[in-house]
């Protein structure tokens, strides 16, 4: 074993296979060179899909509308609960329908600066190109995205653009593009071309001949293990922000299934790209499950304050404007409450460090509509956010009509994942990634609006064509060896012996808490390398006390959520690990990723591209992780510091 | 505070099922229903007993996962509001709760208070769609819809298919649900070509799949978290009702 935080160096990652040549022909080059499956063989060839969020589900649809054998995989009792079913904003799409000056290239310039540079060129180009086509197909399917009363759709702005290119469904937008999408893939389960299978977790990848070829799954309801081959596997299984346990992520969601593929040879691209949002719900006791994200939209008119004085107790109302901070629109003038999601997020904790902080524990800060509802009147404040109100009362029992929103930065996304190169595929043949589970196209810090975007660029147009040039040899991959299959049921079987075995006097859940609270404390908002080193300090010795002091009652067979939670927070406990040690190595700030020892006079982040112009991607071995670098080449938008002053 | 739970507990489809008598302490009025029973878990798991099976993901109302009858009533009494955004601070010390599964003869115990509502999902493959293939779609502004019936398309359109609208009907009916799904493709242009055969292949499997018949007693409407309307009933039946007389 390696000591803590140690890593070798590798061979750097030369070719992510994107075209050469203009950025905007690349794509259309790419399309052109696939190599195509001739129909009949299509239905021949069977592909896994893994989730049925945005990415997954839109995946599987369309590859079942193409021809292609589809068995598609979630752990849920129905696929239209994945945890994209939450997303409220938006999704970003280059339209220019309001003539404010939007093209393709401009959101291809605003996703490459927000994201700190840290994002390919090629692929964030094709996002804004596709984005386009991703609303003509919702439309198509019936997704009732907000309207004029012309009867066009309506567009709005979000954190970090200056144009209005945000199209939304009230505060449901996620709900309402999952359903477009579960109803594809319901569609093509009737035409029989898609099999699925709900409340199945997929717990390893099948390997062999050095392709991926099927996954070992667990019937959640009878316990069975389950092998499924398939010629090519696609991973959709979302983000891995619980490993901070408390996230405005779905309970559920876990890095079992990348977990797993890393170990298996895939590399992991930046894992300790987190992004943290800044309007979530604070937390408000021990007892907390999770965190409630209240929509970002809610800056377009909310302003963000705290008291100018420290300690400044008084009620809100009671502290008169000369005595109020409004922070974001006194430090960035030019974009005020709307700044990214990263710099609103940070100054919000500078503030509470400071003391200034409001709410039990000085952890919050107010989001404040009275200025909107006298401006707008509060009819048209409810009728914009009605519901968001409605679900910040409900949660914490006070109204925000009356006294301001309470709201304080929360883990939400993760901008790290499985390494895919241009088609998506990892560095497993055969196994592809998409949707937030793979590293994205957004570097260290994605704007808001363009997860949605991403996962349905990748799921309905971009894979689609990518994995047919790797489908249409599939003639020649030979057999499945027995031998692999046995190997990865055992290890499946083994680690559900192991968990049932050890009996001792801790739940999972209760690793899970301290194993967030590491994680947040020392390597989340703000981390240094003291309190890195700490991590990968106490990390270890918390999984050495896991494994042979939790308790999981009943048995293998059957429904056991118990069992389930215990195997997501093992892993987890590894991935937590690799977190912190690709944090501690990238001795830059980028984004949502802040080491406190790299930052300008005024505090604000500060990038070191001469050393970290790279995606840093993390091959798993016995001995330690080896770091491969993928440098990243930036033709067309210049690197700049990033200013929102 | 103090509470009294009775829980249905059941291992598997064939169990018979019985009520237990919990008793959970230092209960915090800001936890929710379902923060409340992960602590009842917590220290079922350490006293060596088997914990609480329940469905549950996003814990903010909209996955429509999670589900149970509390004190009668499916999501419990707080209106419009699904079992994890149900706070305790609607409780009192000392309050006795009974928490039971959806109980439909279309919806199968699994263990507990988890049931299974796959029949949702094949009402759905029947016709809740529009045909459209990937890549083919029109450019978005070539249909414009009137904002009021885009509006009145989302009202359905915001159906969790959490299925509390079948729990409480005294008949097991899946009307609201089917009904919300027709609704929502029905108003909008896109909708129409398939408007009359969705109808008719949704209600068919409906009734396919062993849920009762609507007799119009509303018991649907005041469960359903989303407030879905009840007028989306009569709409799916006149849909059904002219594709069925063709
Ligand atoms: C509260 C909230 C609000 C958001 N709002 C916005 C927004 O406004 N705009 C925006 O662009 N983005 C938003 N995001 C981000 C965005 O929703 C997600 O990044 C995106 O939906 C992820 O989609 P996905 O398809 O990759 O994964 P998911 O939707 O997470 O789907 C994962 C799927 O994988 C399955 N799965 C996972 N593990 C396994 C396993 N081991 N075996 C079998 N199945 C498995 C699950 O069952 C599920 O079906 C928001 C996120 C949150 C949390
Ligand atoms: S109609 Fe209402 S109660 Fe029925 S499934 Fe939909 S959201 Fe749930
Ligand atoms: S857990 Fe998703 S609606 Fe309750």
């Amino acid at each position: 074993m390696s000591l803590p935080g140690t890593y070798r160096v590798g061979e750097p990652i030369r070719d992510t296979k994107a075209p050469e040549g203009p950025i905007e022909d690349r794509w259309d080059k790419r399309r052109f060179q696939a190599k195509l499956v001739n129909p009949v063989n299509k239905r021949k060839l069977t592909v896994i899909v893994v989730g049925t969020g945005l990415a997954g589900g839109s995946a599987a649809a369309t590859l079942g509308e193409l021809g292609y054998k589809v068995k598609s995989f979630c752990y849920q009792d129905s696929p239209r609960r994945a945890h994209s079913i939450a997303a409220q904003g938006g999704i970003n799409a280059a339209k220019n329908y309001r003539g404010d000056g939007d093209s393709i290239y401009r959101l291809f310039y605003d996703t490459v600066k927000g994201g700190d540079y840290r994002a390919r060129e090629s692929n964030v180009y094709r996002l804004a190109q596709v984005s386009v086509n991703i609303i003509d197909q919702a439309v198509a399917q019936g997704v009732p995205f907000a309207r004029e009363y012309g009867g066009l759709l309506d567009t709005r702005s979000f954190g970090g653009t200056q144009v209005s290119r945000t199209f939304y469904a009230r505060g449901q937008t996620g709900q309402q593009l999952l359903l477009g999408a579960y109803q594809a893939l319901e569609r093509q389960v009737a035409a029989g071309n898609v099999e699925v299978h709900t409340r199945h977790e997929m717990l390893e990848l099948i390997v062999s001949g050095g392709r991926a070829r099927g996954i070992v799954v667990r019937d959640m309801v009878t316990g069975e293990i389950e092998t499924h081959l398939a010629d090519a596997v696609v991973l959709a299984s979302g983000g891995y922000g619980n490993v901070f346990f408390l996230s405005t992520n779905a309970k559920g969601c876990n890095t079992t299934a990348i977990w797993r593929a890393h170990k298996k040879g895939a590399y992991f691209g930046n894992p300790c790209y987190t992004q943290i949002h800044p309007t979530c719900i604070p937390q408000s006791g021990d007892h907390q499950s999770k965190l409630t994200l209240m929509s970002e939209s809610l800056r377009n008119d909310g302003r963000v304050w705290v008291p100018k004085r420290k300690g400044d107790d008084r009620a809100p109302g009671d502290i008169p404007e000369g005595e109020r901070d409004y922070y974001l629109e006194r430090i960035y003038p030019a974009f005020g409450n709307l700044v990214p999601r990263d710099i609103a997020s940070r100054a919000a904790k500078n503030v509470c460090d400071e003391g200034r902080g409001v709410g039990p524990g000085g952890l919050g800060v107010y989001l404040d509509f009275a200025d909107a509802i006298r401006r707008m009147g509060r009819d048209a404040v409810e009728k914009k956010y009605g519901n968001l109100f409605e679900m910040y009362e409900r949660i914490t029992g006070e109204n925000p009509y009356e006294v301001p929103m309470r709201i304080y930065p929360a883990v939400h996304y993760t901008m790290g994942g499985l390494w895919v190169d241009y088609d998506l595929q990892s560095t497993i043949p055969g196994l592809f990634v998409i949707g937030e589970a793979n590293f994205s196209d957004h570097g260290a810090n994605r704007l808001g609006a363009s997860a949605l975007m991403q996962g349905l660029a990748d799921g309905y147009f971009v894979l689609p064509t990518t994995i047919g040039d790797y489908l249409a040899g599939a003639g020649s991959f030979g057999p499945v060896e027995e031998g692999d299959v046995a190997e990865a049921r055992k290890a499946v079987q083994d680690k559900i012996d192991k968990l049932l075995s050890v009996n001792g006097d801790r739940t999972a859940d209760s690793y899970h808490r301290e194993l967030g609270r590491i994680m947040w404390d020392y390597c989340g908002m703000e981390r240094t390398e003291e309190s890195l080193r700490k991590a990968l300090e106490r990390i270890p010795e918390l999984r050495e006390e896991f494994w042979n002091n939790v308790k999981v009652p009943g048995d293998a067979e059957g429904l056991n959520q118990a069992l389930e939670r215990a195997g997501r927070v093992a892993d987890f406990l590894e991935l937590a690990e690799l977190m912190c040690i690709d944090a501690l190595h990238r001795t830059e700030s980028c984004g949502g990723h802040f080491r406190a020892e790299s930052q300008d006079a005024d505090g604000e982040a500060l990038r070191d591209d001469e050393n970290f112009a790279y995606v840093a991607a993390w091959e798993w071995t016995p001995d330690g992780p080896v770091l491969h670098k993928e440098e990243l080449n930036y033709e067309y938008v210049k690197m700049t510091q990033r200013s929102y002053k | 505070m103090n509470l009294t739970l009775k829980i249905w507990r059941q291992n598997g489809s064939s169990d018979k099922g019985r009520m237990v008598t919990y008793r959970v302490e230092d209960v915090s009025p800001d936890m929710s229903f379902l923060e409340m029973l992960d602590v009842l878990n917590e220290r079922l798991i350490l006293a060596g007993d088997d914990p609480v099976a329940f469905d549950h993901d996003c814990r903010e109302g909209i996955c429509g996962m999670c589900g149970m009858v509390i004190n009668g009533v499916a999501h419990g009494e707080q209106k419009l509001t699904t079992t994890c955004q149900l706070h305790m601070r609607h409780f009192k010390d000392g309050d006795v709760i009974t928490i039971e599964p959806w109980r439909s003869a279309a919806f199968p115990v699994i263990k507990d208070l988890v049931v299974n509502r796959s029949a949702f999902d094949r009402i759905i493959q029947a016709g809740g769609f529009i045909s459209v293939p990937t890549g083919s779609a029109p450019e978005a502004h070539s249909v414009p819809v009137p904002k009021a019936d885009a509006d009145a398309a989302f009202d359905a359109a915001t159906c969790i298919g959490c299925g509390a609208c079948v729990a409480a009907c005294p008949n097991g009916s899946a009307s609201l649900f089917t009904a919300a799904k027709i609704t929502h493709l029905g108003l909008l242009p896109q909708g129409q070509p398939e408007r009359e055969s969705r109808a008719r292949a949704m209600v068919e499997q409906m009734d396919a799949e062993g849920f009762g018949g609507c007799t119009n007693t509303g018991e649907c409407t005041a469960v359903c978290p989303k407030g879905i309307p009840f007028d989306t009933i009569a709409r799916m039946n006149a849909d059904y009702l002219k594709a069925a007389s063709k």
